[in-house]
This record gives C-alpha cells, sequence and structure tokens, in this order.
C-alpha cells in the first residue's frame, strides 16, 4: 500500500495482493451461485489465459476479476492514484498506477496502460465498459503487440463507433433505422435547417460515443440551437470529437436493447433482449430482462436484425444492439454498442450465462459453449442502478462524499450486487457516480421486483445522498408494474420533478406508529445504566408516553404503550396500532411487523434529542418529530426561525467545476437566465437565476471546483 | 358550621390532631392552610399572568416550565418556594413587591432517573435579578448538591443584580461564586443561559464546567451595549456584543449554542447521561447494542495518500464510537481540535483529536486552552481520555507567540501529564515535534499509546528536516526521500516502545473497548499538594 503511493514508481510498482482487508471481499456472497452453473456448462476446461489486466475501474473491474478467478486466470488491475486502496485495486493480484485522479490522465492514458500491460506480461486485456472499451487505437496496438483484446474486432468497433456509419451499415444489413439526416451538421443553423425538414420533434447528438452524454432533445428552434451549443461542448470534452448528428425524434418509445454474442467460427447469437426504458437525461436508472413488451415474433425478428447486424461487421464478442420501440412495436436500430453493458447481469440471470467468461473464451479463440437453441428466458430479473445522486433535483444530479456505513442487502436470497465500493470508500467527482448495481431475480416478474424492493429496503447507503428513493417509487408505480412504460416515464410520471413517495393515509399512521416505536425504544436505552450504583437510579421507566408526532404537516397526538418488544401506539386516541420487532438501536436496518403484519424493513437514518426522527420507509426518507405532549405544548411558545432568502442567493445544486460565469457584478439578471455552467461528472450544467435582480456579488471563477450547497452569486 | 370546615381541610394532620381546640384557633388554621395554598399558586405564576405572556412573546419559557422539561415527569421538588426577598428600601416592602419564592425557582429532580439540582431564574419576577434571597436559594441547593455528590444545574435568565438590595446583592453572587469554585471538580456543574446574563453574574457560569446558550434569546457580557457606547463609543448591538454567535466562535466562553429553549433543554437532558454525578462516581456505563467487537472498515480508507491531503477528524470518532454518536463541545470554536464526549462500549469517554481539515490540525492559543480545559474536566470526572492525534505542530508566527503560544500551549501540555485517568492514544497520521510530546504521548503517562500503519512520529516533515540536516548540500530531493523512509513510519517510535502496537484502523474500536474495560480498575495519583500551579 505505502510504495504505490510513491510517483516514481507508476510503471514498477506492482502491489502484491497479500493483503488481508480484500480477501473477504472477493470470498463474499457476491460471487453468486449461477456462475458456477455456467462455468459447469462450458464445454472445455482449458485455461485460455494465464493473466489478464483489466482497463478499467469500480465494479465493472471487480465483476471482470471475479469470472476470471473463477476460471483461475491471475489479475491485474490497472489503477489511478485516487484509487490505490480502492476495492478493484486491492482485489487483483497484482496493481499498477497509471497516473492522477482525472481519467483522462490515467484510465484513458494509453501509453502508460500499455507499459503496464508489458511490464506485468498480461496476455489479454479486459476493457470493461466506457473508458478505452471503444476505443479502435487501443484494440489496433494490443493487437499490434501480441495481446488479445478482450472484445470484438477493430473493424467492428470502428465501425459501430460512429453512428453514422453504423446506420449506413444497419440500413445495408436490413435492420430497421430511423429517419434522419444522414450526415454530420455543420452549426446551428444548419441544425435548425436540417430539423425543419425532419420535422420536430428531433433528437441532436454526438456522433462518437453514447451514455446520454451529448444529446438533446429539441422541439422548436431555439431549443436545437440551445442543444446543438451543449451537445457540441459535451461531445468535445467527453469524446473528442464534437460532431453532431440529427434525426428524428420518436415519441413515447422505449429502449429495448438485444445481446449479442458471437465467436470467430462464425457463431452469433442473440440472448435475448433487455428493456431500458426507465431513463433520466438518456441515461438509465432501471433494467429488466425479458421485456413485458415483445412477443415471440416481435423478439426474434429483433434478435435476428441485431445477429445480421453483427455478422455485417464480422463481429465477435459481446455486444448489444439497441433498438426504440414504438406504441405498434416498430423497432429501429439506435445504436451498436461494442462492449460489455452495464446492465449485463439481468441477462446472465435470465440465460445462466457468463458473459464475461464467454468474452474471454471467445478471445482466446475457442467456439461458444452453446447454440442459439440452448438460449431460453428463465425467469426474470431486474437491475437498478444505485447511483450516488439526488434524485430530487432533476432526477439526479451527482452527489459526493464517503461511504460512512455501507452494507449491501446480500444476505437475500436472488439478490446480486455488482460494486466496487466497500465502507469507507469515498464516491469522487472524478468518476461516475454509480455505487453499485443491484441486481434481482426471481421465477417471475412480480417476484423479482417484490425482492428488488426489500433488496432496496435493506441497502444501507450513508454518507452520500444516492436514488434509492428513486428507484423504489419506480418499481411501485403501477403502470411500471403493469408494463406500460416509455423513455419518458420520468417526466411523465413525474411531471414537477421526483418529491418522493406520497404517503397513503394508512401508511402515513403506520409510519407514525414506528416513529413513536423508535421513540420509546430510546427513552428505554437512555434510561438504562449499568453502574450508577452510589447514589442509584429513581423514579421507574414509564411504561406509557404520551407524545405528539408531526409527519407532513400533519400533527397526530399518541399514546405509547410497552410490551417488552411490541409498542401499541393508539393515535389521537382512536387507531391502535402495534409495532413490534426485535430492536437494535446499534442496527442501520430495523425490519419490524406493523399489526402482526408481514415483516418489512426501515431504516432510522437520523435521530436527535429534540426529537427529530428521519426514516427511510418503502425507499423514501420522511422527516418525522415525535416530542413528549409537554414539550410540545411548550414548543409553541418558540420563535418561528426565518431561514435565509433562497431566491436571492443561486447555489451549487452539485459539486463540479466552473466552465463560466455569464454576468458580472452589477448586471440586470432577468428570470430563468443562465449566469454559470457547471460542469459535473462530465455533464454541463446550465445554472439560472430563479427571480428578476441585479448581481450583488459573485464568489466563483471559471475553473473553480465548487461542492454541493456553495454559494455561487447573490442577487439584491 | 364546623363540619363543612372539617372536610374541607380533612388532609391536614395539624387539624386532625387538634380537633378539640376552639373553633377561632381551628379557623386560624384553616386559613393558614388557605394562605399557604394561596402561597404556592402565587409562586407558581412568578411575576403573573402578563409577565408570562410577555416572556412567552419573546420566544422564552418561564423558569418552571423549564425546569419541568428538563426533569423527569413529576420528579421535581422545590425548596425554598416561600422565601421572600427582605428589601425594605424604594417601598420593597409593599405586599405587591413581594412574590413568594423570589425570583428563582430551586430544588431537585431526575433526569432519567438520575439525581440533579437545578436553580431556574424567574426573568418574570423583577427581570430575575439577584437579591440576597436569590442568592441564598442557589446557595442552598449548590451545598446539598456538594453534599450529596450530585450535579448543578443553572438555568440563567436574570437582569443582573438587586440594584434596591444594593451590596447585599453583590454579596449574594460573591457567596454564589465561592461555591462554584468549591464544588468544582466535585460535582459537575452547568450554566444554560437562556435570557440576559451580564455583569457580575457572568462570572457564575464563566466559573462552571459547561455553558450552553440559547439562540437568538441569551446574552452574556461584562457591560452591556450601552456602556461600551459611552465608553469607547463604539456601536454594538446585544447579540454582535455578547449573543450566542461571538461566545461559541470568537470568545469561546459558551461551549455551545442551540436553537431555542426547548431544544436547548431536550438536548441538556441527553449531554446529562454522559456525566457522572460527581467525582466519587465512575464515569457511566448505559446499555448498548452496539458490539464492542464492530470491526469499522471506514476507517480503513480514511487516510489520504497524499500526507498534505485533509480528512475529517469526526469521520474517525463517529466510526469508533457507540451507535456513532458524539456530543461536540465547542464544535464551532477553535475548530482545529475536536472535543467531545462519546461512549465506547457504554461507557463515557472523552475524544480529542486533532482536526487535519481545519488550519491542517495545528494546535494553536485557542485550541490548547479548548483541549486543556476539555482534558480537565474528564480527569476530575473520572471519564477515560481517547486522543487521536494527527499534528503537524504548533501555529508558527508573531501572532501566536506574542499572544503566548508558549504559556496557552504550557497548558494542554499540563493537563495531559497531570490527568490520572485511562488515556488512550491513536497516532492516525503526523505526530511532529512537541505536539507529538503534548497529545497524550507514553512520555505523559498514556497507558495505551497506539499507532495505525499511517502513521509518522517525527521532529518535523520531511522537507524541513532535510533543510536543517543537510544545509547548503545538493540532492534534497534524494535525502527527502531517505528521511521518509526512516521516520515518516511509526517504527521509529514502536522500535524504542513509544508506541505500545501498530493497528490497522479497522480494529481500533475493538481494542480501545478491550483497554477501556482493563484500564477501569487503574490507580494512579500525584503527590500530595495544596493545589498545582497550573500555567494560567
Amino acid at each position: 500500500m505505502r510504495f504505490i503511493k510513491i510517483p516514481s514508481r507508476l510503471l514498477s510498482g506492482l502491489s502484491p495482493s497479500g493483503n488481508k482487508l480484500f480477501s473477504r471481499l472477493v470470498h463474499d456472497s457476491r460471487v453468486l451461485q449461477h456462475y458456477a452453473q455456467a462455468a459447469n456448462k462450458s464445454s472445455t476446461n482449458d485455461k485460455p489465459f494465464d493473466k489478464i489486466l483489466i482497463a478499467n475501474r469500480g465494479e465493472i473491474a471487480c465483476r471482470v476479476m471475479r469470472t476470471c478467478r473463477d476460471m483461475g486466470i491471475a489479475t491485474v488491475a490497472i489503477h489511478s492514484e485516487a484509487d490505490n486502496n480502492s476495492v478493484h485495486t486491492l482485489m487483483a493480484d497484482e496493481a499498477v498506477c497509471v497516473g492522477p485522479a482525472p481519467s483522462s490522465q490515467s484510465y484513458l492514458n494509453m501509453p502508460v496502460i500499455v507499459e503496464a500491460i508489458k511490464a506485468t506480461g498480461a496476455q489479454a486485456v479486459h476493457p470493461g465498459y466506457g473508458f478505452l472499451s471503444e476505443n479502435k487505437e487501443f484494440a489496433k496496438f494490443l493487437a499490434a503487440n501480441n495481446t488479445a483484446f478482450i472484445g470484438p474486432g477493430t473493424f467492428a468497433i470502428d465501425a459501430m463507433g460512429d453512428k453514422l456509419k453504423s446506420k449506413q451499415i444497419a440500413m445495408n444489413a436490413k435492420v430497421n433505422t430511423i429517419p434522419g439526416f444522414d450526415g454530420v451538421v455543420e452549426d446551428a443553423d444548419h441544425a435548425v435547417k436540417i430539423a425543419g425538414e425532419i420535422g420536430y420533434p428531433v433528437m441532436i447528438k454526438a456522433s462518437a460515443g453514447g451514455g446520454g452524454k451529448g444529446m438533446r432533445i429539441a422541439w422548436n428552434e431555439k431549443e436545437t440551437r440551445d442543444g446543438f451549443r451543449f451537445s457540441s461542448q459535451e461531445a468535445a470534452s467527453s469524446f473528442g470529437d464534437d460532431r453532431l448528428l440529427v434525426e428524428k425524434f420518436i415519441d413515447t418509445p422505449r429502449h429495448i436493447e438485444m445481446q449479442i454474442i458471437a465467436d470467430s467460427f462464425g457463431n452469433t447469437l442473440w440472448l435475448n433482449e433487455r428493456e431500458c426504458s426507465i431513463q433520466r437525461r438518456n441515461q438509465k436508472v432501471v433494467e429488466e430482462a425479458p421485456s413485458t413488451f415483445l412477443d415471440a415474433n416481435t423478439r426474434r425478428a429483433m434478435g435476428e436484425q441485431a445477429v445480421a447486424l453483427a455478422k455485417a461487421v464480422n463481429y465477435k464478442s459481446a455486444g448489444t444492439v439497441e433498438f426504440l420501440v414504438d406504441s405498434k412495436k416498430n423497432f429501429y436500430f439506435l445504436e451498436m454498442n461494442t462492449r460489455l453493458q452495464v446492465e449485463h447481469p439481468v441477462t446472465e440471470y435470465i440465460t445462466g450465462l457468463d458473459l464475461v467468461r464467454e468474452m474471454i473464451m471467445v478471445a482466446a479463440g475457442h467456439p461458444l459453449s452453446i447454440t442459439q437453441e440452448d438460449v431460453g428466458i428463465n425467469g426474470w430479473a431486474v437491475e437498478c442502478r444505485v447511483y450516488a445522486e439526488n434524485p430530487y433535483k432533476s432526477f439526479g444530479l451527482p452527489s459526493i462524499g464517503r461511504l460512512s456505513r455501507y452494507v449491501e442487502p446480500t444476505h437475500i436470497p436472488n439478490v446480486r450486487v455488482d460494486s466496487g465500493v466497500r465502507e469507507g470508500s469515498e464516491i469522487s467527482m472524478y468518476y461516475d457516480p454509480m455505487i453499485s448495481k443491484l441486481v434481482t431475480y426471481g421465477k417471475d416478474r412480480t417476484e423479482a421486483l417484490s425482492t428488488m424492493c426489500s433488496a432496496l429496503d435493506n441497502y444501507v447507503i450513508r454518507g452520500v445522498t444516492h436514488n434509492v428513493p428513486l428507484c423504489h417509487e419506480v418499481l411501485r408505480h403501477p403502470d411500471f408494474i403493469k408494463g406500460d412504460i416509455s423513455t419518458n416515464f420520468l417526466n411523465e410520471v413525474y411531471p414537477n420533478g421526483f418529491t418522493g413517495k406520497q404517503l397513503s393515509g394508512e401508511e402515513h399512521k403506520h409510519l407514525c406508529a414506528i416513529a413513536c416505536a423508535f421513540y420509546a425504544r430510546q427513552r428505554l436505552m437512555g434510561q438504562t445504566f449499568l453502574n450508577q450504583t452510589r447514589l442509584p437510579q429513581m423514579g421507574k421507566v414509564m411504561d406509557t408516553l404520551e407524545v405528539q408526532v408531526k409527519l407532513e404537516e400533519k400533527t397526530v397526538t399518541a399514546l405509547v404503550k410497552s410490551n417488552d418488544n411490541a409498542y401499541e401506539v393508539s393515535l389521537n386516541g382512536s387507531d391502535v396500532i402495534n409495532v413490534s420487532s426485535d430492536w437494535s438501536l446499534s442496527s442501520p436496518t430495523q425490519t419490524l411487523s406493523v399489526n402482526s403484519g408481514s415483516p418489512f424493513t426501515v431504516q432510522c437514518v437520523n435521530s436527535s434529542a429534540t426529537g427529530s426522527y428521519q426514516i427511510q420507509f418503502d425507499g423514501t426518507v420522511f422527516d418525522l418529530e415525535v416530542i413528549s405532549l409537554t414539550a410540545a405544548n411548550l414548543r409553541a411558545h418558540m420563535p418561528v426561525k426565518v431561514p435565509e432568502d433562497q431566491s436571492l442567493v443561486l447555489r451549487s445544486p452539485m459539486p463540479g467545476t466552473v466552465l463560466s460565469v455569464s454576468c458580472a457584478v452589477g448586471d440586470k439578471v432577468a428570470e430563468g437566465q443562465e449566469v454559470c455552467v457547471i460542469e459535473a461528472m462530465k455533464m454541463q450544467n446550465s445554472l439560472c437565476v430563479s427571480r428578476d435582480g441585479r448581481v450583488k456579488s459573485i464568489h466563483c471563477k471559471e475553473k473553480e471546483s465548487l461542492g454541493e450547497g456553495d454559494l455561487i452569486l447573490e442577487l439584491e | 358550621m364546623l363540619r363543612p370546615l372539617l372536610r374541607k381541610s380533612l388532609h391536614s394532620l395539624w387539624y386532625t390532631t387538634s380537633v378539640s381546640q376552639s373553633r377561632c384557633s381551628s379557623q386560624a388554621t384553616v386559613s393558614i392552610q388557605e394562605n399557604i395554598k394561596n402561597k404556592r399558586k402565587r409562586a407558581q405564576l412568578g411575576g403573573g399572568q402578563k409577565r408570562i405572556d410577555a416572556q412567552h412573546k419573546k420566544g422564552k419559557l418561564t423558569a418552571r416550565e423549564r425546569i419541568n422539561l428538563l426533569l423527569d415527569p413529576g420528579s421535581f421538588i422545590e425548596f425554598d418556594m416561600f422565601v421572600e426577598q427582605r428589601c425594605t428600601d424604594f417601598g420593597m416592602d409593599a405586599d405587591e413587591n413581594k412574590f413568594p419564592g423570589d425570583s428563582v425557582v430551586t430544588g431537585h429532580g431526575l433526569i432519567h432517573g438520575r439525581q440533579a439540582y437545578v436553580f431556574s431564574q424567574d426573568f418574570t419576577v423583577f427581570g430575575g435579578s439577584l437579591s440576597s434571597a436569590h442568592a441564598q436559594k442557589i446557595c442552598k441547593i449548590m451545598d446539598q448538591a456538594m453534599m450529596v455528590g450530585a450535579p448543578v444545574i443553572g438555568l440563567n435568565d436574570s437582569g443582573g443584580a438587586r440594584i434596591q438590595e444594593g451590596v447585599e446583592s453583590l454579596a449574594g453572587y460573591a457567596d454564589i461564586f465561592q461555591r462554584n469554585v468549591m464544588a468544582s471538580g466535585v460535582v459537575p456543574q452547568i450554566s444554560l443561559i437562556m435570557g440576559p446574563c451580564a455583569g457580575g453574574a457572568v462570572y457564575s457560569p464563566a466559573l462552571t464546567d459547561f455553558t450552553f446558550m440559547v439562540k437568538d434569546t441569551s446574552y452574556l457580557f461584562i457591560t452591556g451595549p450601552d456602556v461600551v457606547k459611552s465608553v469607547t463609543d463604539e456601536d454594538v448591538t446585544p447579540e454582535e456584543l455578547g449573543g450566542a454567535k461571538p461566545h461559541t466562535s470568537v470568545s469561546g466562553v459558551a461551549h455551545d449554542a442551540f436553537e431555542d429553549d426547548v431544544d436547548a433543554l431536550l438536548k441538556l437532558r441527553q449531554f446529562y447521561n454522559y456525566l457522572p454525578l460527581s467525582n466519587r462516581d465512575p464515569a457511566p456505563i448505559m446499555a448498548t447494542e452496539d458490539s464492542a467487537e464492530r470491526s469499522c472498515p471506514v476507517l480503513d480508507d480514511l487516510i489520504p495518500n497524499e500526507s498534505t491531503k485533509a480528512y475529517d477528524m469526526h469521520d474517525v470518532i463517529r466510526a469508533l464510537a457507540d451507535n456513532h454518536d458524539f456530543w461536540e463541545i465547542m464544535p464551532t470554536y477553535a475548530k482545529n481540535i475536536v472535543v467531545g464526549f462519546s461512549r465506547m462500549n457504554g461507557r463515557t469517554v472523552g475524544f480529542v483529536g486533532n482536526q487535519p481539515k481545519v488550519k491542517s490540525g495545528c494546535l494553536d492559543i485557542n485550541a490548547s486552552v479548548k483541549g486543556a480545559r476539555f482534558v480537565r474536566f474528564c480527569d476530575s470526572f473520572n471519564i477515560p481520555l481517547i486522543t487521536l492525534v494527527d499534528v503537524p505542530g504548533f501555529l508558527p508566527g508573531t501572532d501566536q507567540e506574542h499572544g503566548g503560544i508558549i504559556r496557552h500551549g504550557a497548558k494542554l501540555l499540563y493537563a495531559y501529564a497531570e490527568a490520572t485517568v485511562p488515556k488512550i492514544t491513536v497516532i492516525t497520521r503526523k505526530a511532529y515535534g512537541g505536539a507529538y510530546d503534548v497529545m497524550s504521548s507514553k512520555h505523559l503517562r498514556g497507558d495505551i499509546n497506539y499507532a495505525w500503519p499511517t502513521a509518522e512520529v517525527a521532529v518535523m516533515g520531511a522537507k524541513g528536516a532535510v533543510q536543517i540536516i543537510f544545509r547548503g548540500k545538493d540532492g534534497q530531493a534524494e535525502q527527502e526521500a531517505e528521511y521518509i523512509e526512516k521516520f515518516a513510519n511509526p517504527y521509529p517510535a514502536a522500535i524504542r516502545g513509544y508506541i505500545d502496537d501498530i493497528i490497522e484502523p479497522r480494529v481500533t474500536r475493538s481494542r480501545i473497548c478491550r483497554d477501556l474495560n482493563i484500564l477501569a480498575s487503574k490507580q494512579q495519583s500525584n503527590p500530595w499538594k495544596k493545589h498545582a500551579n497550573m500555567p494560567l
């Protein structure tokens, strides 16, 4: 650990994995049974490689290493200085530091990575997703150096990496495509002209790359111009290529993609679809396999077109062909991702395959272990991408911090958590804010969804803001349950932004009762001294407490009676609610039962002596106040403290770097005017003032990094 | 005629034993009963409903409401409800100027079942001003608290001296001061300032162990804004001069401030649970569900790779403490040192930690004084000390030197050297120079001294050291590397036995919990002296 700190040893510094800290991580229950099953199916036991370097970080690096380990292949991690102690670094047999924290200087630093490959003698490289996974130069270089690239050939990467080229190839291969302008857009005026020809709405997107970066939808001319500006900037900063294209935007579309896998013997299989329609800002949040929407015929047609496209570029390895599907089940080719997808675990669950294993075998020149006839759909799998972000701000603005408490719900059967973090890990602003992929499986969709809900309830994430509330709400939404979804789901269901779970009358009462039970339990514990004997404790522990509970502006009085581990709470003198549990105030989760109903889990995230409680209930954290009736009555005399007028100040909604400030002190600004652009996690976010006024002071400059809530400017 | 009267006062023992006395006398008795009842009733009302309403309007609770909220329901036993002020000048002896109990409510009760003595100044009676009767009431409970061995909590809300009484009032203050000093180190004393507290009155809170304030409604100053204006021609509001903000962040007079009266009293109840009742009692142990063996993986990743990068010492403390609870003392003053109470395996402990996030965690005048006072409190009341060290040294500069960092830094050194409670030290990263010695080092009778693998015990940082050792010579970078190799690790100290063990951060909690169990029977005493002469 110490010597990889020293930059002069960047390249030669290979840390052995004798560290006992992570052996626990590797052997925990996350190595799922079905990997083992998949391994048994494999036709050959030959070790394809002795050593593989994983040119990635975080969860995907760990994911790849797990399969390598199962196959008896040694692993090499690369890591930035910021990742010296990251899980993937510690998990690998060897680790090489490839540069400072910014990914452009480390995980994208090709020359140094190549040196690392040479120095460690790795025979193959798995690129994961993102970073160098779809970089044809990297693949070429490896080929020239006799190192296997665990992915498709450079021709396929090149052909599919460019949206214009790929669309042409797709059309030639008789794959359905979206109407649009097949060329590079020159400037904003040109974009407006093309948009006029295709007809609004249109989608402006980066020719290179994907993942929603550099992508904007425009419904009119002004939006087209704005979109052009943002997209080209984002494309330039994310992919170093600011070419854009414009195409017809399909209304109420579903995002359904086909997983394919191919070997070098001409075998190309489709492994069924994944539906990834639940997105925010074109980034996926909830994915599932199979889709509720496809019938067998559409599925086969889609699968066959995907295979046709793959064959057209002589594809080998795992890949994904993304389609947009309209309400009439017409599907259009969107793009092909020539890599392992983030959401591959759902496919692994329903097919029983280990895709990483297949990729490694294919890269070593082995044929696929299965044929198209072996591929079936067995059960249902759902994945939630758990992000460090605030879902209450535009469905998710990045947040950073340290995971001060972190417990994955892997004790629940049929739950798989792919993560690259552990308690204590820092979610930094340098990399993707994804904490983990939470995947659940069931014999049918209902079972998979219900397991997901309890997995989310039992997932303990403290220290960073996360999107569990949003995931939970999506899963419980009637439209989602019916499968009635589109990529506009979030915007349509929450037109005014996500506000968290809305409590029913019954739930409101239950939550109040739960808070009362916590209160009573704390009272009991706060009175239990073990050594106060000289002047003995007096008075008796009250077995009945009279309290006032406040939740969402609604105030009720409650009488709380304790009976061992059960609490009988009567609200407003009428509703009697029983809350029972094996209480432990030290445990971050509390599984309890209300009125002897089926047990569920809540988390008391915070509580204070002054009666405030934050309880996570069905994913959403609710603020409650429980205080004695005496205190409640006296609180009526307390002055109401007026909070600062927030409309006069602009604060950074997320941590990031200031790209530009477009106003000066003394300027008059109008409501909604953009005054500052902040880049965070490679997304550009335009910040606008919320009222008319004159700029009184500006508290940041360009290139300065800001924390969440930092003051940007004040109006007068 | 007699029958209804009899029924009315049947509860009176005196009456039932003297039924044979004359009708006239029994009537007198009855009227005494009535009188007592009336007095009690009037005492309950303090300065009357009008003044109570005015008090509420200011966002403040009355003296009695405060006591009721602070103590367990129904546990308050009042003393001296019938005491009245005895001033005869300026018409003070008129009936309407006699308020049963005068301007303070005193007595005792329970907080979470444990004994506490309390006085609560009543602003509705003569603005809570201090008469000799008022002072006498406070002294009475303080005397008893010391004999019994239970803390004294003062709820201050007083306009100052009872001017009508003149020197008697001043005498009253001094009587209280004397008792504050005698009780210091015998029973914990807590002051909660819930209104004005001005002039000589401020010295009572200043002599107690902890002074808390209520935001926006409490003030502490020797001379008010008017006098300030006339003497120095300075325009200042009471809030700017002596409100919660300046006292918790600039002067260091107050140890924390709370939102409002209710908030303050509920928090005080929680705080009380950390304290032993007296110097005769051990640090309290509470039942806990947090395992002493709990591993803290979060600590493994906490120390940044670059030794110049900061981290938050609160994260270390919260990870170690039972239920991640930490009651911080002076959270907004001298933030380069963090002090406060937590529990380890149920037992109250005092944490002292350098805060790398603020001024790199160096020791300066304010941090030294803040730390020293906390260490001495813990030592007085048998609370074990856990010191987390990441200190680059003392803050350099003329400000500090001329401000007397030598004198003030010595206070912290003195406090640690003098302390005989269990002392456990964990060096998390830097322990440089004299500051290493000060921070509960082995040499100052540290009982258990641990180092994390990231610890660097050295005279100074590599750069400075190399500049001195190799002055005027080339190859600084290499020499620096050599120095780092030699000293930027825990070995030099471990080889000499200055640290007892190098431990993985994640096991720190379980090790400390085990150590505390053993050290509970620690016996150590200092040589007899009248009192020590600490560098004040």
